[in-house]
């Protein structure tokens, strides 16, 4: 029923955050073996990390960045429309406003994750 | 024109699971899925089961999903629907006695189970229980239900847990917990805080497409939610 009903914005908006709550679930289990790693297996930790910065891994960190963002910024569209229920009526504008926010400032981050994959400079330089 | 109506049938007596099946009826645009299923019951298959009414958006006996959403089949015309095949089926999540009718009787429990009367237990006027417009208004919204469960049966949360309370009910409270002529808002708080009151509200907003009065249901449902929280703060 979930797929075959045509739900609007809303029904998305909150698809795409189960969606993402359960990819970052997912990571965070992985998050806990590999630092489990570096005290039982330090060489194997080191190979987990370059698995990470090898252009497959910078996709998967992209799109775990997505994931987070898109998860916070509608946990707050949520947080605003429990706090204030009259904007319930304007949930639309609020998720198109998450989409904006989403884009404008996951852009810049995803070039400087995924820059290193086509052997370009990184757009920020934070001196790390 | 000739439009294609697939409908999703079934005869318990006949069928082990539900089944589409497809016809050709004559439509112009400003036809509606109600006139289209008179068409099939009245000149190609006289089994076909469905339930309707007043036939004018009152009654709220012909909620059934249409090309996928849940919508009165005496309300939306064909062409609103646009294109030339239009699928219907019986309401999500309630149990299919035949063809498009469905078991509301669960449905109806829940709307009983918040006490959707007045109650007042003090001495009766000797006419109206008189009202502010300023009051009144505070409650208008959800006075405009026609229990049709189009918005029940669209709300995930209550497909995934049937136990859900669900938006009908919680709209038929908030028309008389804002009321301040009744006495019993308490009470229907305490119905609603429970785990499958309001909680299980996760702000999808089917309920709110789908509605044939357009009532404002997530945000009575969050006023509700926000009233719960408040009521001993």
């Amino acid at each position: 029923m979930l797929l075959r009903y045509r739900g609007g914005e809303g029904m998305l908006a909150w698809a795409f955050h189960r969606i993402a709550g359960v990819a970052i679930w997912a990571f965070i289990l992985l998050h806990v073996l590999d630092i489990w790693l570096v005290s039982v297996n330090p060489e194997l930790y080191e190979e987990v990390l370059d698995i990470y910065a090898s252009p497959i891994g910078r996709v998967g960190e992209t799109l775990l960045g997505a994931a987070l963002f898109y998860h916070a910024l509608n946990g707050l569209r949520i947080i605003i429309m429990d706090f204030w229920p009259a904007t319930t009526r304007y949930h639309k504008q609020l998720w198109y406003g998450v989409w904006v926010i989403f884009f404008i400032i996951g852009l810049p981050v995803a070039w400087q994750i995924m820059a290193p994959a086509f052997g370009m400079a990184q757009p920020f330089d934070f001196g790390l | 024109m000739q439009v294609e109506l697939r409908i999703l049938r079934y005869d318990p007596e006949r069928d082990r699971r539900p089944h589409e099946e497809s016809y050709r009826v004559e439509a112009g645009p400003m036809d509606r899925v109600l006139d289209l299923l008179h068409r099939v019951k009245y000149e190609q298959d006289g089994t076909l089961t469905f339930r309707r009414s007043c036939g004018h958006g009152i009654c709220g006996s012909d909620a059934m999903l249409i090309n996928g959403r849940n919508r009165l089949a005496c309300k939306i015309r064909v062409d609103q629907l646009g294109g030339k095949r239009i699928t219907v089926a019986p309401l999500p999540g309630l149990p299919v006695m035949k063809d498009l009718v469905v078991d509301m009787e669960a449905f109806f429990a829940k709307f009983r189970s918040v006490q959707p009367f007045l109650v007042n237990e003090g001495v009766a006027p000797v006419r109206e229980r008189r009202q502010s417009a300023h009051d009144r208004e505070r409650f208008d919204d959800t006075t405009k239900c026609i229990l049709c469960a189009a918005c029940t049966s669209s709300c995930p949360s209550f497909w995934a847990q049937p136990a859900y309370v669900g938006p009908a009910a919680i709209v038929n409270a908030h028309r008389f917990i804002f009321d301040t002529r009744d006495d019993a808002a308490e009470e229907r708080l305490e119905i609603l805080a429970d785990k499958d009151g309001v909680w299980r509200c996760r702000t999808i907003f089917n309920c709110t497409d789908a509605c044939p009065r357009g009532i404002h249901i997530t945000q009575a449902i969050l006023e509700v939610s926000r009233a719960i929280v408040e009521r001993h703060a």
